[in-house]
């Protein structure tokens, strides 16, 4: 009945030690130095084709596209465009064709010309439903092309006015025709090539990309041959990875978290606006359609003061939906705090303090900065001034859903973001009645936003985003809160250029 | 006997996963959100609504989905995964090693620490090392393993910066394996680098998956231990000149330990499920650390696969736990 098992205290000791010295010594834990770079990022590629599926659409995906891919224009750190793959771009006198010229020297990663026919191929195959482009809607309004040297023609089958605009943005990527017929689809995911100034070196599903500097660059030679962005999708772990020194740069930590970081010695921050903003979306049903009870709302918000208690003072409070740096953006609209206004605008609709007008809030919790803190703060501004507002957290996804069947609640917290800056894409599609993503849904915002989507005239399709603008501060559809500040924290090795985009890109991180 | 156990036992597994089939495929759907509304480009109109449903087959009856999803399985494929746009068999299959390798980790540290204290705390049974260690396993079971990683994070991966925070090897190693076993397969092919940074990747997040376990068994156990050494075999053994250490290793470790083996069965299956949350903070490219995103993103065909493979992987470690039960114990063997 005796069994002898080979564990004694000197054998287990023996054991440990052996096994710290093999761990201690297998463990590389600091990000590399020299040409080297690491990024904690917080968000993992999810397809290596920034054209189709969800991925395609998810700004926070577009920086890592970037390193690979080039786009068919360019976008600067301050949202205005300029030369990509295409050096040349505009519409015909009367709208009726576009031309574009592409730039010339472009290679791919694996060294073969970039020529016309692939911007041609990518466009049509971004405006053919059967890809699963989810920007289909505008890359199917140009067709029939034809090329002459390096110069392509295409009708214009519906005016588009922001059509180059889309170009410096979501799924607007060139890939390369032959390569791509040659692997197909799955070879592609594989073994992705672009003619971004990074090449995918290595790439491992939701842990790592690593990318080397792709010598046949056309544009400016990337500081750092070796670029390697870890996907850390929890933001405690990305404070750890840059306070550890194991990365060099990330982005996306609390607010409280960056203050702490950037006190310290070696390490550095950038904290700038983006085209990332903070709202609530007010539905057209229940006591919302009472406009005092709507201008109520927005007057009780101190959105400065929630600023600086909740989010430390990084964001920008707004009263309209276009934000600093936007073409229909507009100082001289303001909706001023003003509680003794809200409280006599719920007068007149016969609402006080004592008999509170009631409705839900919905908001998400965690999934932007310090949202569910937000809305309560704002629930307590608003008890104050007659308001009583019950809040009911969702995840995100049934936000989209909700916001697709238009059964939102009478308010809903959300973001919005619109990085090419064009009003199309904020007031427009925000608030235009039948597109999927609007909520308020009535008939004048139809009549006022419906022919902007199509006026060929810039300056007046321009002035009349501003015009719609100022018309919803003053009808209450929306309550706009804040531009959202994105922190970036880096070594003090490394120089990082902030895109107002919220691009986080491996190109413009530079050595001190 | 056991022929007949392990054959009800199969036979009963492909009834359960039906079952879990038919559930999860009606939950993922039932649950609010869905991709497509997920992905709506901003001027998306109801015909590229539409075309997205039909594109992803969204627009088929939830029984006729059911039933393409369904036969699809039995031919051995799961679909493709929306948003990682790879089959979700072999998406699965890929990150089941790194699921696999950290649990085992996790189980094996668990069994070792737990065992350690159990003997310690049997040798030490009525002096103040016993209350001492059984207030520690107390303490350690009242933390939850997620929170555990977060302390780890900060303790070796801040304050003293020796193990890796994240990912699950060095993004600097060239691996160019078979299988995506890396450990075992450096192992095999001597590739220690490899194996030293997986290790090395691997040793908080399973340190943090097995405290909880360890401190459990380390209570069962000694607790077992304490009634197998008031046992006349054990007086025997001491009698014969044993020392008390030598007494609980060679005698009564091993009749204390069977009880103790049916826990470990159990708690393994709670420890994969714990990788869920542990891989996130580590971002270990886990199943957990998918599933995870697969649920964010409404990614309906992976969240089936994976929950699919879970469940296997639940009924196979019971059955093997209920095997080896019989087997070692010889009562049961025998019928």
């Amino acid at each position: 009945m005796t069994s002898s098992l080979p564990l004694s205290r000197r054998s287990f000791m023996s054991a440990s030690a052996a096994l710290t010295a093999l761990l201690a010594t297998g463990s590389s834990v600091l990000a590399q130095s020299g040409d080297s770079l690491t990024i904690a990022y917080n968000l993992p590629v999810q397809s290596w084709d920034p054209t189709t599926g969800p991925a395609a659409v998810n700004p926070a995906l577009q920086s890592v596209y970037l390193a690979v891919f080039d786009r068919y224009i360019a976008q600067n750190p301050d949202l205005s465009f300029g030369p990509g793959l295409l050096t040349d771009w505009g519409f015909s006198e009367d709208k009726s064709q576009i031309t574009m010229t592409v730039r010339e020297g472009v290679t791919w990663h694996n060294g073969d010309a970039l020529s016309p026919e692939d911007i041609v191929w990518s466009l049509t195959r971004a405006g053919d439903p059967e890809t699963g482009n989810p920007m289909q809607f505008v890359w199917g309004k140009i067709g029939n092309f034809s090329v002459d040297g390096n110069v392509i023609t295409a009708d214009v089958k519906e005016f588009e006015p922001a059509l180059f605009k889309w170009m410096a943005f979501l799924t607007a990527f060139v890939l390369p025709k032959a390569y791509y017929e040659e692997v197909g689809a799955e070879g592609f995911e594989k073994a992705p090539i672009g003619t971004g100034p990074y090449m995918v070196d290595a790439f491992e599903q939701g842990a790592y990309v690593r990318l080397k500097a792709y010598p046949g660059y056309w544009g400016d030679t990337p500081d750092f041959d070796t670029v390697t962005i870890k996907f850390v999708t929890d933001a405690a772990s990305r404070v750890a990875e840059i306070e550890s020194g194991n990365s060099d740069v990330t982005s996306n930590i609390p607010y409280e978290e960056y203050d702490r970081l950037i006190a310290k010695g070696g390490l550095e921050g950038e904290a700038v606006p983006i085209t990332d903003i903070g709202m609530i979306f007010l539905n057209d049903i229940d006591v919302m359609l009472d406009k005092n009870v709507r201008l109520a709302a927005h007057h009780a918000i101190d959105k400065q003061l929630i600023i600086d208690r909740l989010l430390r003072g990084y964001g920008v409070p707004l009263s309209t939906l276009e934000v600093p740096g936007y073409a229909a953006y507009d100082e001289s609209i303001t909706v001023a705090y003003d509680p003794e206004k809200s409280k006599e605008l719920l007068a007149a609709s016969g609402y006080s303090t004592d008999n509170p007008v009631k409705f839900t809030i919905q908001t998400t919790r965690g999934f932007k900065p310090k949202d569910y803190e937000m809305i309560q703060a704002i629930v307590g501004m608003w008890r104050k001034v007659g308001i009583e507002a019950e809040i009911e957290v969702y995840e995100i996804a049934k936000h989209y859903e909700l916001r697709a069947a238009d059964t939102l609640a009478p308010a809903a917290f959300y973001n919005w973001g619109n990085s090419i800056g064009d009003p199309s894409t904020s007031t427009g599609f925000a608030m235009f009645g039948p597109s999927p993503h609007a909520v308020w849904d009535s008939q004048d915002l139809i009549e006022k936003i419906g022919p902007l989507f199509g006026e060929p005239d810039e300056e007046k399709r321009i002035a009349g985003y501003r015009e719609v603008s100022r018309y919803i501060a003053e009808e209450g559809y929306v309550i706009p809160l804040l531009q959202y500040v994105m922190p970036v924290v880096f070594r003090s090795a490394v120089a990082v250029t902030p895109y107002t985009s919220g691009d986080l890109l491996a190109q413009a991180i530079s050595k001190a | 006997m056991l022929l007949k156990t392990t054959l009800i036992r199969l036979l009963t597994t492909a009834v359960t996963l039906f079952g879990v089939a038919v559930v999860v495929f009606v939950l993922v759907r039932v649950a609010p959100g869905n991709p497509i509304a997920m992905m709506l480009p901003p001027g998306a109109t109801e015909a590229d609504i539409a075309a997205l449903e039909a594109l992803y087959g969204f627009d088929k009856s939830l029984p006729e989905q059911f039933v393409i999803w369904l036969g699809g399985v039995l031919q051995g494929d799961f679909g493709t995964s929306i948003t990682l746009r790879r089959p979700v068999d072999e998406l699965v299959l890929s990150r089941l090693p790194a699921t696999l390798e950290l649990s085992i980790m996790a189980l094996v540290i668990a069994v070792a620490l737990g065992t350690a204290i159990a003997v310690i705390g049997a040798r030490r049974r009525g002096t103040a090392t016993e209350v001492g260690l059984d207030l520690s396993s107390g303490a350690v079971l009242s933390v939850p393993d997620f929170l555990w990683g977060l302390v780890f994070v900060l303790l070796f991966g801040v304050l003293w910066p020796v193990l890796s925070i994240s990912g699950r090897i060095d993004p600097q190693i060239e691996v160019d394996f078979t299988s995506n076993f890396y450990t075992f397969e450096g192992l095999l092919r001597g590739r220690l680098d490899v194996v030293q940074s997986t290790l090395s990747h691997m040793l908080m997040p399973a340190l943090a998956l097995a405290l909880p376990l360890a401190a459990m068994i380390a209570q069962l156990l000694k607790q077992n231990l304490k009634e197998v050494l008031l046992q006349d075999y054990t007086t025997l053994a001491r009698v014969r000149g044993f020392s008390e250490t030598s007494v609980i290793l060679r005698e009564a470790l091993r009749n204390a330990l069977l009880p103790t083996l049916t826990l470990v069965g159990v708690q393994f299956t709670f420890l994969i499920g714990g990788t869920v949350i542990v891989e996130r903070i580590f971002s270990y490219e886990g199943l957990g650390n998918m599933a995870i995103d697969a649920v964010i993103n409404r990614d309906l065909p992976l969240i089936q696969g994976i929950v699919l493979l879970f469940a296997a992987l639940f009924i196979v470690i019971n059955l093997l736990v209920d095997l080896s039960y019989t087997l070692l114990n010889p009562r049961l063997r025998h019928g």
